[in-house]
């Protein structure tokens, strides 16, 4: 009786969990904290402070995980409109940090409201598409592109480039798998090269700075190519199979600019080599597969593209990641998912994750 | 729910294109893992050597240990040039934005005088770009330590411990040690054509002059290197290999510093030179050019007041006189001449000349300084009283090239050799030199009657007092000549080994004993019945010497023609000298600018030196300044 009443608690807690979601992600998470550690422990350790973190990310992706995706389409409207408002704030009243507004006082702290429009866009453009799945024309595709291009716009003028990419990308990516035709995809791909050189002379002079110096890093080896030349360094120094755990010369030397946060990845690298690479590529990869999978299996038009959009989008992180850490990819403010240190990002992505295994678990309680 | 509304054909097309798309995701993120993983392996295997080369270029700095510059010492063991630490307040101009501001901001904490921003000022001109320039040297303790708690406020600025040069002794034989002084572009020119680039890593300063400038490598030593693991900020935080400076040799000079000192103060306040040698070996025991200059100024990098001081005074200071001062040897040429006569055969110690104080060459008359004349003069008289008569018909009947051939074997004209950079040549008159010395065909040609005057040492006769030394010892030493030197011996700091510097004979000349011994005997004569005999009077040696008085305005040496000389037409008095006559262990040329007769002032100096250093007997009060008529 009372083991009955433990046993269905547990079922009920788990219930919503996707095991191979779980797992994969505790690994990497397992990964990032021990390079967190690496990274910071000659002095001002941050790996309780980043357990802590995780601790907050998983409850939040086993919270957004009992609500079934009607709940979260729910959320789309009154989070994108509350969100571009305080975009719009932010952009009137912005606190300005290192010479970007991004942001905004509410007196006792400070909020970034940017990255609740990570989420944001694509529940507001997937929501958009569901509600019109049966009539869905061209004009329907042009709202989404305005409703993804407004709050882009104000997050590239903050500026925050990286930021901007992930919304950007989140939102083309339901685009995307809502059926937007080829044809316009790739009219989109040729306007944005045509528009490239326009963009360049709106871009800030560091944002130039930083895709000039991945052309030639050496061109400014103390200044904006500083970083890509350490952690390439970093990298290649790594070898196949790394220099060894707490062993990177790069890193405990403090050559690796930004080492716990942005260039975590170099650490890793330094460390773990080729071979520690290639299995978080792998793991990477797994998650990525098994979000893809969830999407092939949804139910709805809502979440077949959340689940499309937020799996690409985790890829996005760590693809544009690891090229800017790895000099293939100008130096943007992306954090790799589950490793770099910072809460923000952390319960962001675990709520992506949240959003994953809610589309799975509630899809299979349906069908039963 | 809204899925239903659609026809079930519509969604089955609709997941069908759905899955093509995801289909296409998922290969492009494969191709995207792709492309990363063969960055890595290009990052990791191909250029993994690179990389590791550059971080370990990162991490590890060599960092110089300089070594210790080796001492000088005299023969006695007196120390002349030695080392000391002391803290400076060091600024690197690459690490600091705002120079003014942060010597201003420092200027709060340790006392900067206006004086030390000009010497920095200076040194940041002359400076390689990223080493450390002092604003403060010699700090105390509580400036060291006011300067640590408020280290903070200035970067790039920070307290060092280093070796100064010190020279104990001040002025004392400044002229034969130099000093040492910062490294400049030239220097630096210098010690890479030398391949001594990496060995003066951590050096800032090197030999000027003297002999910290000729024996420099030798006592610099060899720089040490530390293997240390930097961070990024460049602080050292672990030393890997630690590679030992060998420090540099030490030099034993020849020199002996009492004796210098006693020279020294002889000439007081007079301008001159004295050059002391020991005839059997070469060696110098003392090397004097009056008025000297303190090398500790230098060390630091002078002041400029200091160099002001120095450069524009008429006493010529920094003008090394023994070496570089250029003069006619005057009467101090007659032994050298007769000794030609002998040789060559034009005169016989007995043969006698008539002198009726005056000798007429080609309508020109010579005179003699005696008034009427010596009368009948044989060589021993000749050199004894200094006849000038005697002197002229000899350069005459010997004529220029044979005087200039014999002249030239007893190194005048010539650098010595000596172990001091930058030696002058002085004049040895010839037709050949006046060919080469004037351009116009008319000044070219050598007269017949500037023979005459070539034989009483003036004329264009111009030598360095060393080169007079070096003449003398080699009469001295019966015809064996040793190239003059001032370090006994160089001792490797690391086996102790002494590398002595031999006894060089530069050559023998092929004099007969008895021709050597006529010249001895007469410059015996000098001392003891001729020129100088008062100033060797009750000598406890038997000495040899020949005065000589030599005419200023004939005075050659480029350095020379700005001097202020406004009292001074008066002439330069030389004196030759060695001694014990029978077995000279000491031989010296004394000059005295505008000092008058050689009797009067210079033979005086070379009796308290022969006093001091065969008999160690210091010189009791004034020197003779009784007035011998003759010279």
């Amino acid at each position: 009786m009372f083991e009955q009443f433990w046993h269905r608690l547990w079922v009920r807690l788990v219930a919503h969990i996707d095991g191979q979601l779980l797992l994969i992600t505790s690994l990497i998470m397992a990964t990032g904290l021990a390079t967190v550690y690496s990274a910071t422990y000659d002095a001002n350790n941050r790996l309780l402070a980043q357990t802590l973190n995780m601790a907050v990310g998983l409850f939040a992706m086993w919270a957004v995980a009992q609500l079934p995706p009607q709940k979260l389409m729910g959320f789309g409207v009154p989070l994108y409109v509350v969100g571009v408002i305080l975009l719009i704030c932010v952009f009137l009243f912005g606190v300005k940090v290192n010479g970007a507004r991004r942001w905004l006082s509410l007196g006792f702290t400070r909020i970034q409201p940017s990255e609740v429009l990570k989420i944001a866009v694509p529940l507001m453009l997937a929501w958009y598409f569901h509600k019109h799945e049966a009539i869905l024309k061209f004009r329907h595709y042009v709202v989404a592109c305005l409703l993804l291009l407004v709050p882009f716009a104000l997050i590239a003028k903050q500026p925050d480039l990286g930021t901007a990419i992930l919304v950007g990308a989140a939102g083309f990516y339901v685009l995307f798998f809502a059926g937007l035709r080829w044809q316009v995809i790739v009219g989109l791909g040729a306007a944005a090269a045509a528009a490239a050189p326009f963009v360049w002379t709106m871009l800030h002079d560091y944002q130039r700075k930083r895709i000039l110096t991945l052309v030639d890093p050496t061109s400014d080896p103390l200044g904006a190519g500083y970083h890509i030349i350490q952690s390439t360094i970093a990298i290649g120094s790594g070898g196949s199979f790394g220099k060894g755990w707490l062993e990177g010369t790069q890193t405990h030397l403090e050559f690796i600019p930004e080492r716990h946060t942005d260039f975590i990845f170099a650490v890793f690298s330094e460390e773990r080599g080729l071979l520690g690479n290639s299995i978080l590529v792998l793991l990477y990869f797994l998650l990525i597969a098994r979000g893809l999978m969830i999407a092939a299996n949804a139910s709805t038009l809502f979440a077949r593209v959340m689940a499309g959009s937020v799996t690409l989008s985790l890829f996005t992180y760590v693809f544009v990641n690891m090229g800017m850490v790895s000099g293939i990819l100008p130096v943007v403010g992306v954090p790799l998912p589950f490793m770099s240190y910072g809460g923000t990002a952390l319960v962001t992505l675990s709520i992506g994750i949240g959003i994953l295994m809610s589309i799975q678990t509630h899809r299979m309680l349906v069908r039963k | 729910m809204l899925a239903r509304r659609s026809p079930p054909h519509v969604r089955d097309s609709e997941r069908d294109r759905f899955r093509f798309r995801l289909l296409v995701a998922g290969v492009a993120v494969l191709a995207a893992f792709a492309l990363l993983i063969a960055r890595f392996f290009h990052l990791q295997v191909v250029q993994h050597d690179y990389y590791t080369t550059r971080a370990e270029d990162n991490r590890i700095s060599l960092v110089p240990i300089v070594p210790n510059r080796g001492v000088i010492v005299d023969r006695h063991g007196t120390v002349l040039a030695r080392n000391y630490s002391a803290f400076t307040l060091e600024i690197t101009p690459s690490k600091v934005d705002d120079l003014d501001a942060t010597i201003d901001g420092l200027s709060k904490v340790i006392e900067v005088l206006p004086k030390d921003r000009k010497r920095f000022r200076r040194l940041l001109e002359e400076s390689k770009n990223f080493e450390s320039l002092p604003i403060r040297t010699r700090l105390t303790e509580e400036e060291v330590a006011r300067f640590a708690a408020n280290r903070y406020l200035f970067p790039g600025v920070e307290v060092k411990a280093r070796l100064f040069r010190q020279y104990p002794l001040g002025p004392l034989a400044a002229h034969a040690i130099g000093y040492i002084n910062r490294i400049n572009k030239r220097d630096l020119e210098l010690i890479e054509e030398n391949e001594q680039a990496a060995n003066y890593k951590g050096t800032d300063h090197i030999g000027k002059t003297g002999l910290e400038q000729k024996y420099e490598y030798q006592l610099h030593g060899e720089t040490g290197y530390e293997q240390v693991e930097i961070d990024a900020g460049g602080r050292a935080s672990r030393s890997l290999s630690r590679t030992p400076p060998v420090q540099g040799s030490n030099l034993t000079l020849t020199l002996d510093v009492k004796l210098q000192e006693m020279a020294e103060k002889a000439f007081g306040d007079r301008r001159g030179a004295l050059v002391a040698i020991e005839p059997s070996t070469g060696g110098i025991l003392a090397l004097v050019s009056n008025p000297s200059f303190d090398p500790n100024l230098f060390v630091d990098g002078i002041r400029s007041d200091d160099w002001d001081l120095l450069n524009n005074s008429p006493d010529k200071p920094m003008v090394n006189r023994a070496l570089n001062g250029a003069y006619p040897p005057g009467s101090t040429f007659k032994p050298f001449m007769a000794l030609a006569a002998l040789e060559t055969g034009k005169r016989t110690p007995g043969q006698t000349i008539f002198d009726p104080g005056v000798y007429n060459f080609a309508g020109h008359q010579f005179r003699d300084d005696k008034k009427g004349g010596h009368g009948s003069v044989d060589m021993y008289k000749s050199i004894v009283q200094s006849c000038d008569t005697y002197y002229y018909m000899l350069a005459n009947d010997m004529g220029i090239d044979a005087i200039a051939r014999f002249m030239g074997e007893l190194g005048f004209g010539q650098r010595t050799g000596v172990d001091i950079e930058g030696e002058s040549e002085g004049v040895l008159p010839s037709p050949e030199w006046k060919k080469r010395r004037f351009k116009r065909p008319e000044q070219q040609k050598w007269f017949a009657g500037e023979t005459i005057s070539i034989g009483i040492g003036q004329g264009y006769n111009a030598y360095t007092p060393i080169q007079l030394a070096q003449a003398t010892a080699t009469i001295a030493n019966n015809g064996v000549m040793f190239r003059p030197h001032l370090v006994k011996y160089i001792t490797d700091s690391r086996s102790g080994e002494k590398a002595m510097v031999e006894p060089e004979p530069l050559r023998t000349l092929p004099w007969k004993q008895q021709n050597v011994d006529t010249i001895k005997r007469a410059m015996i004569g000098v001392n003891t019945a001729g020129t100088a005999a008062r100033a060797f009077a009750g000598a406890g040696y038997v000495s040899a010497g020949k005065t000589g008085t030599a005419q200023v305005f004939s005075l050659k040496g480029a350095e020379y023609k700005s001097a202020n000389v406004k009292k001074e037409l008066r002439d330069h008095a030389l004196f030759i000298a060695f001694a014990p006559a029978d077995q000279p262990k000491i031989a010296l040329a004394v000059l005295v600018e505008n000092g008058g007769f050689g009797a009067q002032s210079a033979a005086p100096i070379a009796r308290m030196v022969f006093d001091y250093y065969l008999l160690g007997k210091l010189p009791k009060g004034a020197a003779g300044e009784d007035a011998v008529e003759e010279d």
